[in-house]
C-alpha cells in the first residue's frame, strides 16, 4: 500500500519534473500576441481567411502576413481589438462572395448517364466529369453540401445559385467544386477581371467589347428578374441606357441562333431592362469597395472616361473627371443626336454614375484652363486620358473655307449644345459612316428641304450601321454613290452654291478586298446645294501637348492617338493610361466602355503597387477557338421581335426618339429565344 | 518465435485494428481522407516505437523489481501521456519540419488505446527488449496499413450510391467489419 502510493508519487513527480524541464529546455519563443489574437478570432477553423485554422491565421496576423481583419467571421469589435493589439488601424476588408460562372447545370444529366452517381466529385473522379464541355457545371450540388452557411441552393435551372446575404466567402464551395465553376472573389476582383480563354463564355459574350455576361442577363429576364439583369449588365457596362439605344450590337452577329434562325435581339433586351429601371423611378443600389484613398484624374468625360471612373470608384478609389465641354457624356451627348439618345436619358444615366461619389469638373480644358503640372501637384496618383476623337478630317479640296461648310462632329456638337447654326435649304453630307448619317437625319429633323449623302463607294461598302442606313432611306435622304467631291462652288459673297464631284467606277479589288473607286474622266457634275458637311472621319485632338511638361514625353502613334499597350491601356509614362477613341481611333461606344474597364484594371494594379501586366489568357475580344459553330442542331425557327419605331411621317419633324422600347411580354418571348449558350453547350429548342 | 513470424503476426495475423479491435476511434475518425490517414499512420508508428520500448524498460526494471506489477496500467498511462507531451516539445524545438508534418495527430495519440494495448501486449507475451521494439514497430505498421486501406475504401464509398440509413459512419463500420473478416484469413498462419 505504502510502496504503491510512494511509487505513483515518485512517478508523477518524475514525469512532472521531466516535462517542466523539457518545457524549459525545448522552449520555443512564441509571440504572446498570437495567443491573444487567436482568442479574438472566431475559432471556427473554417479556413475562410486562407490559412489552416485559426491558430495559423493568428500567427499570420502577428507576423504581418495577414491584415487585422483577415477573419471573415468576427465582428468589427474583435477586428478593432486585434488592430489595437497589432498597433495598426483596421480598414474594412472588401468581402469575398461566391459566384457561379456556369449556367449549364441542367445540361449535364441530359448528355451523359452517370450510372446513378449523385456527386460532382464522384462523376469527375470516375469519368472525368466529361461532357461536351470540359469546363461546365455538373449540377449535382457538391457545393450545396459543402456550404456551411446554407447560402447555396440548386436553382430552377439545376445549377447552383448563391444567396449573397448568407455567403461569408469562406471558400468551401470553391474547394468542393471539381470544375472550378464556383469562384470566391471580391466584387472588384470580379469587375476588373477581363474575359479569359478558359472562362465559360458564350460566343456573344466573347464578342461584346464590354465583355457583358449576355446569356446570364437574358436568363434573368426570362425568369422575370429584371433587377438582377440590370445588375449583371452593370458589372461590365455602366452605360446600359445609352448602349441599349446606340450599340450596333456586334454580339448579335455571333449569336448561335443566328446561324439557323434570326439572332436574338440582345440589345433590345438590354434596353428593355435599362428603361425599366429608369422608368421605375428608383435607382438600384450599386456597391463600392472600401475606400483606398487613391485619387485618379480622368481627363474627358465621355463613355471611356465615365466607364473608367465608374469601375475605379467601385474598386474603392476616388476618380475625378475633368471635362472640356459644358456637360459630361462626350460623344454620347455631342456626337449622337437627340433622336437616337435623348439627353434626359443620358443625364439620368450619368447622374447614377456620379452618385457613387465621383467628383466632376466641367468646362475645363486641359492645356487651356489647367495644366498637367498643376494636376500632378494636386496629388493625383494616376491620370487617365479619354479625350476622344474630336478632330474632323478635311477633304483637302478647294473652297472648303467658304461660308456654309461644316465638319461632322463639329456640327453635331453645336446642335447638341443648342448653339445657333445657320442651316441651308439643300445640304450635301460627305461620307458614309455613322457620323454622316447622324448629320443627315439631324438636318432632316431641323427642317432642311433636301439632304444628299455623297459617298465615293457604293451602299455595300458604307461603314455605317445597316439599321441606320435603312432608317435614313425610309426618311427620304438621297444617296449619291460613287461620287468624289472635287471642289466647293461659291458665289461672290463667299457663300456655298454647289458641290462639284467626279463620278467614280469600281476598279480592281485592292489588298483589303474592297474594290477601290477610280474617277471617270470628264464626269464633273455639280450638285446644287447651299450647305456642305464633311464627315469623313476623325482623329484625337491632342493640342494640350507641347507645353513643355511631362506630356511631351508621351509617345503618339502616326494616327495621332495615344500609343498604349493594348492589353493594359498603359502609355510609356507609367502613371498615364489612355483608352477610348483617343487610344483606338474612332470606334464604338461599347469599345470605349470596355477600354475604360480595361484601363481601370491596370490603374487598380498600378495603385496597389503591383506590376501592370496584361491579364494572362485574356482573349481581348478574340474568339475562343472551336466555340464558333458552322451549324447548330435543335433550333426551331422563331420570329425575332421587331424593333418598334416612330412612323416616318411623325419622326422627321421632331427630335423625338425614333427607336422605341419593346413591351414586357415581347422581352420575355425574346429572352426565351436565347439558347443559353456556354462555350460549347446550349439548350436546344423543345419540340 | 523467429522475428519473421513475429513481423507477420504483428502486421497481419494479430493486426491491432482488425484482429484485436484496438484504436478504433482514429480508425474511424481519421480515415475520411487519405492525406490525414497517412499523417495519422506516421504519427502512430513514431509514438508506438518510443512508447513500446520505454514502457518495456519501466516494467522490467522498475515495476517487476519492486513488485509493483499490479500498478502496470496506471504507470503506463502516466508514462505514455508524459512521453507524448515530451516528444511534442522535443520535436517542436529540434525537428520543426517533422513536427509540422505530424501536426495535430501527435497529441491525439495520447489517448489512443492501440498504443496502450501494444505496450501491454509486449509485456503479456513476455517479449525481450528487441522483440518488443520490433513488435511495436510492426503493430504500428499494421495499424497504418489498415488505416490507409480503409481510407482508400472510404474515398470510394463517398462516390457510391449508399442507401440513406447506411450513409457515412454506418457504411464505414460495415466495411470495417468486412475487412476485418478478410484479415481473419490470416488466422493460424503463425
Amino acid at each position: 500500500m505504502v510502496e504503491s502510493l510512494l511509487f505513483l508519487m515518485i512517478l508523477g513527480a518524475v514525469c512532472g519534473l521531466l516535462l517542466s524541464f523539457a518545457s524549459k529546455i525545448f522552449y520555443v519563443y512564441e509571440d504572446p500576441r498570437i495567443a491573444k489574437v487567436e482568442g479574438l478570432l472566431a475559432g471556427a477553423n473554417c479556413g475562410g481567411c486562407g490559412f489552416a485554422g485559426c491558430s495559423a491565421a493568428a500567427q499570420a496576423i502577428v507576423n504581418g502576413e495577414a491584415p487585422a481583419n483577415a477573419c471573415i467571421l468576427v465582428g468589427p469589435e474583435n477586428v478593432s481589438e486585434i488592430a489595437v493589439l497589432m498597433g495598426s488601424e483596421a480598414g474594412a476588408a472588401e468581402p469575398l462572395k461566391s459566384y457561379n460562372n456556369c449556367d449549364g447545370g441542367k445540361r449535364a444529366s441530359d448528355r451523359f448517364i452517370y450510372s446513378g452517381l449523385n456527386s460532382c466529385s464522384a462523376v469527375t473522379s470516375l469519368y472525368g466529369g466529361k461532357r461536351d464541355c470540359s469546363i461546365g457545371c455538373l449540377g449535382f450540388g457538391d457545393c450545396v453540401r459543402a456550404c456551411g452557411f446554407d447560402a447555396i441552393h440548386l436553382g430552377s435551372n439545376g445549377y447552383p445559385v448563391v444567396e449573397k446575404e448568407k455567403c461569408v466567402g469562406c471558400g468551401a464551395c470553391e474547394t468542393a467544386c471539381p470544375k472550378s465553376i464556383l469562384e470566391v472573389r471580391t466584387v472588384s476582383q470580379r469587375l476588373l477581371h477581363l474575359n479569359a480563354i478558359d472562362d465559360a463564355l458564350a460566343p456573344c459574350a466573347q464578342t461584346c467589347p464590354a465583355e457583358i455576361d449576355i446569356p446570364r442577363y437574358i436568363g434573368h429576364i426570362r425568369n422575370g428578374e429584371y433587377e438582377e439583369a440590370v445588375n449583371t449588365i452593370r458589372e461590365k457596362n455602366p452605360l446600359l441606357l445609352a448602349c441599349g439605344r446606340v450599340c450596333p450590337h456586334p454580339c448579335e452577329n455571333f449569336c448561335r441562333r443566328g446561324i439557323e434562325d434570326e439572332p436574338v435581339s440582345i440589345n433590345q433586351l438590354k434596353r428593355f431592362v435599362a428603361d425599366m429601371e429608369m422608368n421605375s423611378g428608383k435607382r438600384l443600389p450599386i456597391e463600392c469597395g472600401p475606400d483606398t484613398g487613391k485619387r485618379i484624374a480622368v481627363i474627358g468625360g465621355g463613355p471611356a472616361g465615365l466607364s473608367c471612373a465608374y469601375f475605379l470608384r467601385r474598386a474603392g478609389h476616388h476618380p475625378e473627371i475633368f471635362e472640356a465641354m459644358p456637360k459630361l457624356g462626350g460623344m454620347l451627348r455631342y456626337g449622337i443626336p437627340e433622336y437616337r439618345l435623348p439627353k434626359k436619358v443620358l443625364d439620368w444615366e450619368i447622374d447614377g454614375i456620379l452618385n457613387l461619389g465621383i467628383k466632376n469638373h466641367t468646362n475645363v480644358r486641359l492645356g487651356v484652363d489647367f495644366d498637367f503640372g498643376s494636376l500632378i501637384a494636386s496629388g493625383f496618383d494616376a491620370v487617365f486620358f479619354s479625350v476622344g476623337a474630336w478632330n474632323d478630317y478635311n477633304l483637302g479640296i478647294p473652297g472648303e473655307d467658304l461660308d456654309g461648310c461644316f465638319t461632322g462632329i463639329n456640327f453635331l456638337a453645336k446642335i447638341g449644345n443648342d448653339e445657333k447654326v445657320r442651316l441651308g435649304r439643300r445640304v450635301a453630307v460627305i461620307g458614309g459612316g455613322n457620323t454622316a448619317i447622324d448629320c443627315c437625319r439631324t438636318l432632316l429633323r431641323k427642317g432642311v428641304d433636301k439632304v444628299y449623302l455623297v459617298y465615293r463607294r457604293t451602299r455595300k461598302e458604307m461603314p455605317a450601321n445597316e439599321v441606320e442606313i435603312v432608317a435614313s432611306e425610309h426618311e427620304g435622304i438621297e444617296f449619291v454613290f460613287l461620287a468624289a467631291p472635287n471642289r466647293v462652288v461659291g458665289n461672290d459673297d463667299k457663300q456655298v452654291t454647289g458641290l462639284e464631284y467626279l463620278k467614280m467606277e469600281l476598279g480592281e479589288p485592292d489588298k483589303s478586298g474592297r474594290r477601290s473607286p477610280v474617277p471617270v474622266k470628264g464626269s464633273e457634275t455639280i450638285l446644287d446645294v447651299d450647305m456642305i458637311i464633311t464627315a469623313i472621319g476623325q482623329s484625337p485632338l491632342l493640342d494640350f501637348r507641347g507645353k513643355g511638361d511631362r506630356l511631351d514625353g508621351l509617345s503618339i502613334t502616326r494616327w495621332n492617338t495615344f500609343d498604349v499597350e493594348p492589353a493594359t491601356c498603359q502609355t510609356n509614362v507609367p502613371y498615364i493610361f489612355a483608352a477610348g477613341d483617343s487610344a483606338t481611333g474612332p470606334a464604338l461606344v461599347v469599345d470605349a466602355i470596355g477600354g475604360g474597364r480595361k484601363a481601370a484594371r491596370s490603374i487598380d494594379l498600378f495603385l496597389k503597387g503591383k506590376p501592370v501586366i496584361p491579364q494572362p489568357k485574356a482573349i481581348l475580344n478574340k474568339h475562343i477557338p472551336g466555340t464558333i459553330f458552322e451549324s447548330v442542331d435543335g433550333v426551331v425557327q422563331k420570329k425575332r421581335t421587331e424593333m418598334p419605331e416612330l412612323p416616318v411621317a411623325q419622326r422627321i419633324h421632331t427630335l423625338d426618339e425614333v427607336d422605341l422600347v419593346i413591351a414586357e411580354d415581347q422581352a420575355r418571348y425574346e429572352a426565351n429565344r436565347c439558347l443559353s449558350c456556354c462555350r460549347l453547350c446550349y439548350n436546344q429548342d423543345k419540340g | 518465435m523467429g522475428y519473421f513470424e513475429l513481423i507477420i503476426a504483428c502486421i497481419f495475423v494479430n493486426n491491432i485494428l482488425l484482429a484485436q479491435f484496438l484504436g478504433n476511434c482514429p480508425f474511424l475518425g481519421t480515415s475520411k481522407k487519405m492525406e490525414t490517414a497517412i499523417g495519422m499512420a506516421m504519427a502512430v508508428i513514431f509514438v508506438l516505437v518510443v512508447a513500446g520500448t520505454i514502457t518495456w524498460v519501466i516494467y522490467t526494471y522498475i515495476l517487476v523489481k519492486f513488485g509493483l506489477v499490479y500498478l502496470r496500467t496506471m504507470a503506463f498511462i502516466v508514462v505514455i501521456a508524459s512521453l507524448v507531451q515530451f516528444v511534442e516539445m522535443f520535436l517542436k524545438k529540434s525537428i520543426p519540419a517533422l513536427y509540422a508534418g505530424l501536426g495535430i495527430f501527435l497529441p491525439l495519440i495520447t489517448t489512443n488505446c492501440a498504443v496502450m494495448g501494444v505496450c501491454v501486449l509486449n509485456i503479456d507475451k513476455e517479449f525481450t527488449f528487441l522483440q518488443s521494439l520490433v513488435a511495436s514497430f510492426f503493430y504500428a505498421a499494421g495499424f497504418g496499413l489498415a488505416l490507409i486501406l480503409f481510407a482508400g475504401l472510404r474515398e470510394r464509398i463517398l462516390l457510391a450510391r449508399v442507401p440513406k440509413p447506411l450513409q457515412d459512419t454506418s457504411i464505414a463500420l460495415v466495411t470495417a467489419g468486412m475487412i476485418s473478416l478478410a484479415f481473419f484469413a490470416f488466422q493460424g498462419m503463425v
